[in-house]
């Protein structure tokens, strides 16, 4: 779904050009504090500028001010459409498979004999239920609640490989606008028209539901605070120079243009202005990474976890257990026991089955033989047995766990040798599983079975705990398996024998020693977990609880993706703090430039701190204020893109951020004012 | 700079540190409830009063401690009003003194439970003993054990987790005044009458100097040790005499001009400590203490080095600067020991004086001026101190915190619109109404009329004036008339906004904050112990006042600086 975009792509720019001036309307200015105590400014500078301009007073140095007043809420407005444009632009793709599309409603429940009226998926209503056939489009969200079918759900995640929807078990959860692309579905809608999943998501991606996070909200409040304390360092500097001009009986009054110049760039404008925009640029970089958050405050929260609950299958293993090895019993060669497990596993379908197929012909070069050529016949393993195994004339091949096996030989009057027994606890041991494979009454050896922890997956683990961020693996082995996974993949702790009640304790337990958790999850027993997480990432294949109960949705239900999202959360904060930090360092140069520039009329001696050295009080002035107003501009691609995330720890963080930042906000002004002072200078413009 | 003017700084620094590990742990355990030294005196004199006044220990949510604190307050404020109206009619007037105006006595009673210490009288011509004693000694005590117990309510917040209580305010009122402030006061009472500071209650004595063609003169007396020791360690400052330490009664001596000023950095130094035990966590507490030793040593310096230099006016005089500029200082005290005096006074909300600000350097009555303006946080009002540090760090971590990504946090709570919201509250009020008042002054015809000196040194006074009062500092520039009117009643209200307009807001804090859980620390957790975390603090302190008050203060001390040195721009 998520399309990308240049972040200077042509249209985007224009669009977002005219958007800036549909923004000027007071109604929409209001929502930003900062930027419209500017807007005000603009207004009332644009008045004085009309005064004098019917007084015949010379105007050029007010209509420089005025001009770039206007611009400098304009660029303000142009950041915040940029950043808006890129989540229309989601949007619009969004909306294409949103159409009407007609459905198949049933009048009963059952696939058999039911009456079936074509409808439009308007009038659908949660509780219907309809049959969706290869072909169709499923009319909208909803939950299989018979058949299996292959779905094309590329309008969604923009994954082009089918996946599979299905009664039952985990993967029942469809989406509306997509494709079912064979056999057939009955569906039933969890979701009234304008409320599915594709609304809220087209709703998301356009900020117009967007409310402003508890941090936004505290900055905004920060930044309005200082906004107020500037606005009366300016309207108090008019009794002052009043003052000043009697006692020294030389200069002449400030004029309200310069102050209104001055408040502009003491006001935070860098940060007010561009606010809004990286607050829809952090959730259009969720978007991008296939991440839907359901609000924005689930966005911040990412980046506050500090404990990451991650299921073991999938997140930090392969998934499936995979064999490793083969060890066979005394006196018997380790070719004869490969040839025998892979007879026993021919027919197993089962990823382990395979596995231990591939091991035998990867290892031992034995090319896998169909059983039918060797006039074989497959025994399933069965809840009963607890093994499975192939029966070829004469012999009878068995594989499955020591327990089983153990019963297996009693039955035939044998029993399980002492070396077997051990190398099975060896396994069992280091995190793998024992399959015990025998021929008749004769015990042949062991396949060792083992997860495999996925590659990079420790080094990943290192970079959180560097943030703070401590790793908990939750699994359904039994400790010693889980306890020796959890020492090869480096997390730092691990839930064994795991039920979705033990983990909710869990997070439960943790958050009632003050920690943010974040967990993954898919299935309907997760659902309690999701809803108690603070962070909570559902799979997009999950079922509707899980989705329901998540406060993120992982379109690409990738299990590993949680630790992007903690890390997008993070980006999104740091790029506040970041221009935050820059934009009140900003202001000290500004000083620098307008104060000597308004006062040394009165005062000679304050020309001393003219330290730019800039040409006239004039082009001081004016240049503060383009500079001002261009830096918005400038920085635009950096809200945009976030600042850049390093692993290190939080004290090597701030250093980092507060020389580049702080110090940069501190440097970067005396440069730029100076450098447009010149420009103006030499281009005759003052 | 002499090397016998680093010795003393040395010296009296050293002193300070030494005392403040036994002197905070102390005050921990009096806070906490814990058994201290003495319990045996103590005790039952506690228990008496709380049956007497009917006070039950139960703790107290925010809003109930607030409102006992504000309730407490106006009864005082009333009280030191109808003291002062009265005092014609009532013990102890040997003089006769008549009562003093109303808005000098609402100025007064606003100042004194406040604890600035704002003084539109002259002690000595003005306010009989009865009014200096069970007024304005009073309120000194009272006044400095309120500001404790805000600090204390909030450092309960800080470290106490999931609770809405923050402890009892009659009871850490009761503890701060009997086990901390009267035993202190009371020894150094005791060390100041030893020295020559007078403590009596006779009336004026006439005498005639013995040169010639003298005609009699009146020697002031009084209570006065009584009053000096904790006007000196509650950082209350309000002299007896109007010329307050530069008195010879109030200050005779070497001996006692250390230990006055010891005195004022004693108990707000000591806090910082007694918070990093109360925290658990010492180091946050040290911390707070660095980043106010690194401002206050080299302003200390600073001011030392502006005042050794020779004034240009004095120069063109022909007169000898050899000893630095004399100007409004006392010969017995001179230049270093003024302006250490003086910095101390102003970094915390102290405001006693033993020589004349406004005759300080520009420089030196800059940096006088800008430690007000920072907001009483290098040390601070006793109490008041650390908790306007404790809001200067919540905002650097606020800011910091977003910069490591992660929600802000400071001591695990985190810090969230609420609590910024009352933090901007507070932080917002003392720079608008120091401003807002100054311009209005400035333009003001009767306010000008009280001004000593026209132009950018005049502008300084004035700002000086608010700047004092809305801070609580209560010491002045001089040159002031400070009774007039328009002074007494804006300033009178001012002292109460810069007072109270603060303290709401941190109670409120305190209690959000105690309601909070504690979030464990780990290795993403902004460090607020470390030097980097100090700096960055003292860059937030000194940007914020640097931004509010830079263009005024570039029209008054910067620009007379400019002036008098001779520069002439470019």
């Amino acid at each position: 779904m998520a399309i990308k975009l240049s972040l200077w792509d042509r249209r985007l720019i224009l669009s977002a050009i005219q958007d800036a001036f549909i923004k000027l309307s007071p109604r929409l200015e209001f929502h930003n504090p900062i930027m419209f105590t500017v807007y005000i400014a603009a207004l009332f500078t644009t008045g004085l500028l009309i005064h004098a301009w019917i007084n015949g007073d010379p105007i050029s140095f007010n209509l420089g001010i005025t001009l770039w007043l206007w611009f400098t809420v304009l660029f303000a407005n142009f950041a915040e459409a940029m950043a808006e444009g890129r989540g229309k632009a989601q949007a619009t793709s969004l909306r294409k498979s949103r159409q009407e599309l007609p459905a198949k409603k049933m009048e009963s429940n059952t696939h058999t004999n039911a009456k079936i009226t074509i409808v439009s998926s308007a009038s659908l209503r949660k509780g219907d239920t309809v049959l969706v056939e290869a072909g169709d489009f499923i009319p909208s969200d909803g939950e299989v609640i018979e058949g299996i079918a292959f779905v094309n759900e590329s309008a969604i995640t923009g994954e082009s490989a089918p996946v599979i929807r299905e009664s039952g078990g985990d993967r029942s959860s469809v989406t509306g606008g997509t494709l079912v692309i064979s056999d057939w579905v009955v569906v039933r809608i969890s979701a009234d028209p304008g409320n599915t999943f594709l609304d809220h998501m087209i709703a998301l991606v356009e900020g117009a539901k967007r409310q402003k996070t508890p941090n936004e909200l505290a900055l905004t409040i920060l930044l309005t605070a200082l906004t107020l304390i500037f606005l009366t360092v300016c309207v108090t500097l008019l009794p002052f120079s009043i003052y000043s001009v009697n006692a020294q009986q030389s200069g002449h009054v400030v004029s309200l243009t310069v102050l209104c110049a001055l408040f502009v760039c003491l006001a935070p404008t860098t940060i007010g202005g561009l606010l809004s925009a990286i607050g829809i640029a952090g959730m259009d970089r969720m978007i991008q990474a296939n991440v839907i958050a359901t609000s924005g405050r689930a966005i911040e929260a990412a980046g506050d976890v500090d404990i990451l609950l991650l299921d073991k299958t999938g997140t930090i293993t392969l998934g499936n257990r995979q064999a490793t090895e083969f060890i066979p019993a005394p006196d018997v060669s380790i070719e004869t026991l490969a040839e025998a497990a892979q007879l026993a596993s021919l027919a197993d379908e089962t990823p382990e089955g395979r596995s231990i197929v591939i091991l035998a012909k990867e290892k031992y070069g034995l090319r896998g033989q169909e059983l039918s050529e060797l006039n074989a016949s497959f025994i399933p393993f069965t809840a009963q047995s607890r093994m499975s195994g192939a029966n070829l004339p004469h012999r009878q091949i068995r594989k499955g766990a020591v327990e089983a096996i153990e019963a297996y030989l009693r039955n035939l009057g044998a029993s399980l040798p002492d070396p077997v027994r051990s190398s099975a606890e060896t396994i069992s041991r280091g995190g793998g599983t024992a399959l015990v494979v025998t021929e008749g009454s004769t015990v042949l050896g062991v396949i060792c079975l083992k997860d495999i922890v996925k590659g990079g997956i420790r080094d990943r683990f290192l970079q959180l705990r560097h943030m703070g961020i401590k790793t908990i693996m939750v699994t359904g082995d039994n400790p010693l398996t889980a306890a020796a996974i959890a020492a090869e993949a480096g997390v730092d702790d691990f839930l064994a024998n795991a039920t979705p009640a033990d983990k909710l304790k869990l997070i439960r337990t943790l958050q009632t020693q003050g920690h943010l958790v974040a967990m993954t999850g898919d299935g309907t027993n997760d659902a309690p977990a999701l809803a108690q997480a603070d962070v909570a990432v559902a799979m997009n294949t999950g079922t509707q609880a899980a989705k329901e109960a998540g406060n993120l949705i992982d379109l690409d239900s990738n299990p590993t993706k949680l630790i992007e999202v903690v890390e997008i959360g993070k980006q999104l904060l740091m790029t506040r703090g970041a221009l935050t930090t820059f934009s009140i360092s900003n202001d000290i140069a500004k000083y620098f430039a307008i104060l000597p520039a308004t006062f040394a009329a009165t005062y000679p001696a304050l020309d001393t701190l003219n330290i730019m050295k800039l040409a006239t009080p004039e082009s001081a002035i004016l240049s503060a204020v383009i500079f001002n107003a261009l830096i918005i501009v400038f920085l635009i691609p950096l809200a945009l893109k976030g600042v850049s995330y390093q692993h290190v720890e939080a004290a090597r963080l701030l250093r980092n951020n507060v020389l580049i930042y702080g110090l940069g906000g501190l440097i970067v002004p005396f440069i730029g004012i100076k450098l447009i002072d010149y420009l103006l200078v030499s281009l005759g413009l003052v | 700079m002499t090397a016998i003017a680093l010795w003393q700084v040395t010296l009296y620094l050293l002193v300070l540190l030494l005392c403040v590990v036994p002197l905070g742990a102390y005050m921990a355990k009096v806070y906490q409830g814990q058994p201290c030294l003495l319990d045996s005196i103590n005790t039952p004199l506690e228990r008496m009063i709380y049956r007497l006044c009917g006070i039950q220990s139960q703790e107290m949510d925010w809003k109930q401690y607030l409102r006992a604190l504000l309730f407490f307050n106006i009864i005082g404020l009333f009280a030191v009003y109808a003291v002062s109206r009265l005092q014609y009619f009532l013990p102890l007037n040997p003089e006769e003194f008549s009562a003093i105006t109303p808005t000098i006595a609402f100025n007064t009673a606003a100042s004194f439970v406040s604890n600035t210490n704002w003084q539109a009288y002259a002690g000595e011509n003005a306010l009989s003993y009865f009014t200096q004693m069970s007024a304005l000694t009073v309120q000194n005590f009272l006044s400095a054990a309120t500001g404790m117990a805000v600090l204390v309510a909030l450092i309960r917040g800080l470290s106490r987790s999931e609770t809405t209580s923050l402890g009892n305010f009659w009871v850490d009122m009761t503890r701060g005044v009997l086990y901390i402030l009267l035993p202190l006061a009371f020894i150094f009472s005791l060390i100041l009458i030893s020295q020559g500071v007078i403590q009596n209650l006779k009336p004026y004595e006439k005498f005639t100097p013995i040169v010639n063609n003298a005609t009699e003169q009146i020697m002031p007396m009084g209570p006065v040790a009584s009053q000096v020791a904790i006007k000196q360690l509650g950082t209350n400052g309000g002299g007896f005499f109007n010329s307050n330490s530069a008195h010879p009664f109030e200050n005779p001596n070497p001996m006692t001009n250390f230990l006055e000023m010891l005195a004022i950095l004693l108990i707000p130094a000591a806090l910082c400590y007694m918070f990093g035990v109360m925290i658990n966590d010492k180091r946050q507490g040290w911390a707070l203490l660095a980043a106010m030793l690194c401002l206050f040593i080299p302003l200390v310096l600073g001011t030392i080095a502006f005042e050794n230099t020779a004034h240009p006016e004095l120069t063109q005089l022909n007169i000898d600067q050899s000893s630095g500029n004399m100007e409004g200082k006392e010969t017995r005290i001179g230049t270093t020991l003024s302006a250490l005096w003086a910095v101390a006074t102003t970094a915390t909300s102290n405001g006693s004086v033993n020589a004349m600000h406004d005759s300080f350097t520009p420089l030196g009555g800059l940096v006088l001026l800008g430690l007000m303006q920072i907001g009483e946080v290098v040390f601070g009002g006793v109490g008041s101190g650390l908790y306007g540090m404790v809001l200067m760090v919540i905002m650097t971590v606020f800011i910091a915190g977003l910069m490591v990504g992660r929600t802000p946090e400071y001591l695990g709570k985190k810090i969230e619109p609420y609590e910024m919201k009352m933090a901007s509250f507070a932080i917002l009020i003392m720079p608008i109404f120091v401003l807002l008042f100054t311009a209005i002054a400035a333009v003001t015809p009767s306010a000008l009329s009280a001004l000593g000196n026209p132009g950018s040194h005049g502008l300084s006074e004035i700002l000086y004036a608010f700047t004092s009062m809305l801070n609580n500092n209560g010491s002045a520039f001089a040159g002031l008339n400070s009774s007039n009117p328009f002074y007494t009643v804006l300033g009178g209200l001012g002292i109460l906004i810069g007072r109270y307009w603060i303290m709401i807001p941190i109670l409120a804090i305190a209690g959000s904050l105690a309601r909070k859980k504690t979030i464990p620390q780990t290795a993403g957790t902004l460090p607020t112990h470390n030097a980097f975390f100090v700096i960055l603090l003292l860059c937030v302190i000194i940007i914020i006042a640097a931004l509010t008050f830079f263009p005024v203060l570039g029209l008054g001390p910067i620009v007379e600086y400019l002036m008098l040195w001779g520069f002439h721009g470019h």
